[in-house]
C-alpha cells in the first residue's frame, strides 16, 4: 500500500521541481500510512528507485543513450548503465530516508499502544 | 527514545538531501546532477521532432516563421529587421547559450566567478590587457550607429527571451555540471566575441622574444635571420599590381629605434603556426558555368560546441545564408543572390608594447617627450566563487594599460609572452563598428557594395575575398592598419620617445586590394598581402607562402573549373615544403651508413607523392625528418634556459638549406667537431626514423601520418566524453587542408555565383551545443570524409522542400 502510494505520487511528482518533492511525498506518504520501520524504509527506497529507473528511461531511450554514453565517459563510468543504477540508488535512498523519517516522526505522535503497527497493514 | 530516534533520522535524510544538492570540489551536486527530474537525463533530446511548433513571445512585432532543415539549420523569415534580429537571438541561444555564455565570460575576464580560482590568472590577463576597456570604446561608437544598436539590442530581447523561458530543468547541461544559472545577455556581449576574435587572429606577439634575439645576436645577425621579407613568396595581391593611390609620407624611424638597430645591448605573446585560413575565388573566365566560384576555409583551434552556427537570415532587404558567431547578429561568412564573400587572418602587427620608465614605484607618473606624464587608473574587480573578490588597479598610459607592473605582479600562469614594464598599444583597444560592415555585407548587392562595407572594417584585419553575380572578383587585405615605419614595433619599443607612437593609419583606400585581375583568380592562405612595392609597413612576417603558391600552381593549371574540383582543392594534402627541401635533403643523406629500418624509411620516402595524406606513411618520415632537422640546426644557438627566443621561421631555415650549406648555424656548438649541413641531415634522419620506431613500431601500417598524429576535437571546457574522441586524419599545418594539432579547417565553404547561386558547406560539429542531442556531431563525419552539404537557399517562407523538418511559427504575446 505505501509502496504504491509513494509510486504514483512521485511519479507524478516527476514533472514538479525541485526533485527532493519525492522525499517529501515519502515522509508524507508514511506519516499517513505507517508500518514498520523496514518495511516504510524498503517502500520509500524501492518507489523512489523504480520512478527514477522510469523517468531517466522516458529521457534516454528516444535519446538512443547518447547522452547518457557520453556522460558516463565524462565520469569514467564502464557503461551508462551504471549511471543509471547509480541515479536509481541516490533516489532510493533519499526515498527510503525519508520515509523511515515519517515513519519515526510519526510513531512520537502515537499513543503507546501495540496495535499502531496493525492499524497500517 | 522515540524523539531522539526520529529527530536522529530526520536528520539524516535532510542531511543527505543537502548533501546531494552541494557542490564539492569539482564535482557537480551529485543529487542534483543525476536525479531524473531536472538533472542531466532532462539534457536527453529525443530523436521524434515535432513537425509543427508555436510560440507565443514577448516582444515580436510581427509573425516571424522558421523553417529547420535537416541539418537543423534554422531558416528564419522576418517582416521586420526588429523581429529578424530578435529571432537570430532566440534561435542562436536555444541551440548555443552555454557556449555564448563562457565565451563572453573568458572575453569580460569572469570565468572565476563560475569555475573559481583556478581560472583567475586568467581573468586577471583578459582584465589588465584591456578586453574589457576595448568592449565598452566599441559598444560605445556602436551604439551611436541607429541600425547597428537596433540589432544589437533586438538580438540581446530575442537571447533573453529564450532564457526566460528555461527552468533548472531545461539550463544546458554544462550549467548543470559547475552548477551555475544563465545571466542575462547583455549588448557588450556581442562585442566581447569580436574582442576574443582579435584575441586569437591578432592578439599573440613575439616582440619580447624578438627583443631577446635582438640582445643576444645584435641586429645585423638578427635582421639577417628574421627578414621583412620570406625567401619564397607569393604575394596575395599579385606581384606587379600597380597601386592607385598617392601614398602618405611613412613616418620616419625614431632615434631610440635606430640607436636600438645600432647597439648590441638593449634595455628593454606567442604565435601559433596553423592557425590560418584559406580563401580563393575564380572568375568566370576560369569556370565552367562562367560564373565566378568563391572558396573561404578559415582555420581555428576546432571546438565543440562548433565555433560556428549556420543560419539564414530573410528581411526586408536581405536574404543571406552563412555562418554566424553564436552571441552575435548577422552572417559573417556566407552569400546571397547577388554577392559571396569570405575571410583569412592577415596579421597585421596591430599590437605593440612600449618599455615606460615610471618615476617610481607608485607608478603615477612616466617619463615620456622629456617631461613627466600622468597615468590613469582603471579598476576591474574580478569575482571568485567561493572567495572574496580581487580588485586590480590596471594603471594607463596614453598608449594603454600596463599590463604587468613588474615580475611580482606576473604571476605564475600569466602568458609568458607579456613583458614586465610595458604598455600595451592594441588595435581592438579602439572604438570601431566591425557589426555594420556585416549588416553592410548582407545586403550586397555588388562590388561598390562590398568597398562601402569594408571601409567600416577594422579589427582582427581579414583578407576578405568577394565575388559577385555580376562576374567580378576581388580581395582586399582589409582592416584598420597603423601607419608605422619598418620595422616599427618588431621589438618592444621605447615608451620614452614620441617618435614610436603610431603615426596615424594607413587610409582604408590605401589598404592593398585587387579587383578582376588578369590571371582569372584571387586568393589568400595568410601569406604577405603585398609586394616590396607597397609603400606601408603591415608587419615583418606572415604565413608562409606554401599554402598560397600550392593554391595558386592549381587554380593556375585547372580550367574549367567546377564547385567539386574546388572542393577537392579544399581537401588538398600535397606539402610544397616538401616538393621544396626533400630532393635536397635526399641529396645530403649519406645512404650508405644506414641499418635496415632507415633503409626501408628511405626508400619509403623516395617514393613518396609527397602528400599527409591519412594513409601515408612517407609523410611521417618526412614530417620527423624536417623537424629534427630544424631542431637539430637552431637547437644549440635558441633553445636557453634563462630567456625565450625567437626561433627563425622555416621561410628562413629553407633559404639556408638551398642557398647555404656551409653557414655556421649548421655547426653544433656543443660537439668539438665542425658539424656541415650533411651531418645535420643525416643525424635528424637517423633522430627520425628512430622516434618513429620508438614510438610506433617496425615500418608499416603503424607509421602512417593518420597513426602518427591523431587528431581530436576537443569540448570547450575539454569534459571527457562531450568531444569527437582520437581521429585519424590527412592533412598539417603547410598544406591547404591545414589539420594540425586540434586547428584546422572550422568551416569549409563554396559558393557558386550564377542566376541561381548555390552553396555548399560543412564544418566539424552540429548546430547544436548540446552533447544530447542528435544534431551535436552529425556533420563531422561529412567534414572527415571531405564531403560538403548543398546548402539550402529558400527563396520564401512558403517555397516547398522536402528537405525542411521543423517549421517554428514565433507570434507575439
Amino acid at each position: 500500500m505505501l509502496f504504491i502510494i509513494i509510486l504514483i505520487l512521485s511519479f507524478a511528482a516527476g514533472y514538479v521541481l525541485p526533485w527532493w518533492v519525492a522525499a517529501v511525498i515519502a515522509f508524507a506518504a508514511t506519516i499517513y500510512a505507517g508500518g514498520q520501520p523496514g518495511r516504510a524504509f524498503w517502500s520509500g527506497f524501492g518507489a523512489v528507485f523504480i520512478v527514477w529507473v522510469a523517468l531517466a528511461l522516458f529521457k534516454s531511450i528516444p535519446n538512443n543513450h547518447m547522452l547518457a554514453a557520453r556522460v558516463a565517459v565524462l565520469f569514467h563510468a564502464p557503461h551508462w548503465l551504471v549511471l543509471l543504477f547509480v541515479t536509481a540508488f541516490i533516489g532510493g535512498l533519499v526515498g527510503g530516508f525519508a520515509a523511515l523519517s515519517g515513519l519515526l516522526v510519526r510513531r512520537v505522535f502515537e499513543k503507546p499502544h501495540h496495535s499502531a503497527n496493525r492499524i497500517a497493514e | 527514545m522515540k524523539i531522539v530516534k526520529a529527530v536522529f533520522v530526520v536528520a539524516l535524510t535532510l542531511t543527505l538531501i543537502w548533501a546531494l544538492q552541494t557542490k564539492f570540489g569539482d564535482l557537480p551536486p551529485i543529487g542534483g546532477f543525476l536525479n531524473p527530474v531536472s538533472g542531466f537525463w532532462q539534457n536527453a533530446e529525443s530523436k521524434n521532432i515535432l513537425a509543427e511548433e508555436n510560440l507565443k513571445l514577448d516582444g515580436l512585432l510581427d509573425e516571424v516563421i522558421i523553417r529547420y532543415d535537416e541539418n537543423r539549420v534554422p531558416h528564419i523569415f522576418a517582416k521586420n529587421e526588429h523581429d529578424l534580429y530578435y529571432a537570430q537571438g532566440y534561435v542562436t541561444a536555444a541551440d548555443r547559450l552555454w557556449q555564448m555564455d563562457i565565451q563572453t565570460r573568458s572575453a569580460a575576464g569572469r570565468l572565476a566567478e563560475v569555475v573559481g580560482n583556478k581560472a583567475l590568472e586568467t581573468d586577471r590577463y583578459h582584465r589588465r590587457m584591456g578586453m574589457v576597456y576595448g568592449a565598452e570604446n566599441s559598444l560605445q561608437k556602436m551604439m551611436q550607429d541607429p541600425q547597428t544598436k537596433l540589432t544589437i539590442d533586438a538580438y540581446t530581447e530575442g537571447v533573453n527571451t529564450y532564457i526566460r523561458s528555461l527552468t533548472p530543468a531545461t539550463y544546458p547541461i554544462e550549467f548543470k555540471l559547475l552548477n551555475y544559472k544563465p545571466e542575462n545577455w547583455k549588448p557588450i556581449n556581442c562585442v566581447f566575441l569580436l574582442k576574443l576574435m582579435s584575441e586569437t587572429l591578432a592578439g599573440g606577439s613575439d616582440d619580447m622574444e624578438m627583443t631577446n634575439t635582438l640582445n643576444k645576436f645584435g641586429s645585423k645577425v638578427t635582421q639577417n635571420l628574421f627578414p621583412d621579407h620570406d625567401f619564397q613568396e607569393d604575394p596575395i595581391i599579385p606581384a606587379g599590381t600597380q597601386w592607385n593611390f598617392k601614398p602618405l609620407p611613412v613616418p620616419k624611424p625614431s632615434a631610440s629605434f635606430l640607436s636600438q638597430m645600432l647597439s648590441s645591448n638593449n634595455k628593454p605573446a606567442n604565435k601559433v603556426e596553423g592557425i590560418g585560413s584559406n580563401n580563393w575565388v575564380v572568375s568566370g573566365s576560369k569556370s565552367a558555368s562562367g560564373y565566378p566560384i568563391l572558396a573561404n576555409d578559415p582555420h581555428l583551434h576546432l571546438t565543440f560546441p562548433s565555433i560556428w552556427y549556420q543560419i539564414q537570415l530573410h528581411g526586408p532587404g536581405v536574404n543571406v545564408y552563412g555562418v554566424s558567431l553564436p552571441g552575435a547578429p548577422h552572417v559573417v561568412i556566407g552569400y546571397n543572390q547577388k554577392i559571396s564573400w569570405g575571410v583569412t587572418n592577415v596579421d597585421a602587427d596591430v599590437l605593440d608594447w612600449y618599455q615606460m620608465k615610471f618615476k617610481d614605484n607608485s607608478y603615477n607618473e612616466y617619463w615620456y617627450n622629456n617631461r613627466w606624464n600622468k597615468t590613469t587608473r582603471r579598476t576591474e574587480v574580478i569575482g571568485i566563487r567561493g572567495q572574496q573578490s580581487v580588485n586590480e588597479q590596471v594603471v594607463y598610459t596614453h598608449f594603454g594599460p600596463v599590463v604587468y607592473e613588474n615580475a611580482g605582479q606576473k604571476a605564475k600562469g600569466a602568458p609568458g609572452n607579456v613583458p614586465v614594464g610595458t604598455a600595451l598599444r592594441w588595435i581592438a583597444h579602439d572604438e570601431s563598428n566591425e557589426w555594420r560592415t556585416f549588416y553592410l555585407l548582407n545586403r550586397g548587392k555588388n562590388y561598390s557594395d562590398y568597398r562601402r562595407a569594408l571601409s567600416y572594417y577594422s579589427a582582427p584585419a581579414q583578407n576578405f575575398v568577394f565575388a559577385s553575380a555580376g562576374k567580378d572578383i576581388a580581395i582586399t587585405p582589409n582592416g584598420k592598419m597603423p601607419l608605422k615605419f619598418e620595422d616599427q614595433g618588431k621589438f618592444i619599443l621605447d615608451g620614452t620617445d614620441p617618435g614610436n607612437d603610431w603615426q596615424g593609419w594607413i587610409p582604408f583606400e590605401h589598404n592593398p586590394t585587387v579587383k578582376n585581375p588578369s590571371r582569372g583568380y584571387v586568393s589568400s592562405a595568410n601569406q604577405n598581402p603585398a609586394d616590396a612595392t607597397y609603400p606601408y609597413f603591415i608587419n615583418w612576417q606572415f604565413g608562409s607562402y606554401d599554402r598560397g603558391r600550392r593554391i595558386n600552381d592549381r587554380l593556375q593549371a585547372m580550367p574549367k573549373i567546377t564547385a567539386d574540383s574546388m572542393r577537392i582543392l579544399q581537401t588538398d594534402n600535397y606539402s610544397i615544403t616538401a616538393r621544396d627541401v626533400l630532393p635536397t635533403l635526399l641529396k645530403y643523406l649519406d645512404a650508405s651508413k644506414l641499418d635496415a629500418s632507415q633503409t626501408q624509411a628511405l626508400a619509403i620516402l623516395k617514393v613518396w607523392d609527397k602528400r599527409y595524406d591519412a594513409t601515408s606513411q612517407g609523410a611521417s618520415i618526412f614530417d620527423s625528418w624536417w623537424k629534427a632537422f630544424y631542431d637539430l640546426t637552431w637547437k644549440d644557438e635558441f633553445e636557453t634556459t634563462n630567456e625565450t627566443l625567437r626561433w627563425p621561421t622555416r621561410d628562413r631555415t629553407i633559404k639556408m638549406l638551398l642557398t647555404n650549406p656551409d653557414a655556421k648555424w649548421f655547426d653544433n656548438l656543443q660537439t668539438p667537431n665542425r658539424e656541415t649541413c650533411a651531418d645535420i641531415i643525416s643525424q635528424a634522419f637517423n633522430t627520425a626514423v628512430d622516434n618513429l620506431r620508438r614510438k610506433q613500431g617496425n615500418p608499416g601500417v603503424a607509421w602512417q601520418w593518420g597513426k602518427v598524429r591523431p587528431t581530436e576535437i576537443e569540448h570547450l571546457a575539454g569534459l571527457d566524453g562531450f568531444g569527437s574522441g582520437p581521429f585519424e586524419t590527412g592533412g598539417t599545418a603547410g598544406v591547404i587542408n591545414a589539420i594540425s594539432g586540434g586547428n584546422g579547417p572550422s568551416w569549409r565553404m563554396l559558393v557558386q555565383m550564377g542566376p541561381k547561386v548555390q552553396g555548399y558547406g560543412v564544418f566539424p560539429g552540429g548546430q547544436s551545443g548540446n552533447p544530447g542531442s542528435f544534431y551535436y556531431t552529425n556533420m563531422l563525419q561529412t567534414w572527415k570524409d571531405g564531403r560538403l552539404n548543398p546548402l539550402l537557399y529558400l527563396q520564401s517562407a512558403a517555397e516547398k522542400s522536402n528537405r525542411i523538418k521543423t517549421t517554428l511559427t514565433l507570434n507575439s504575446k
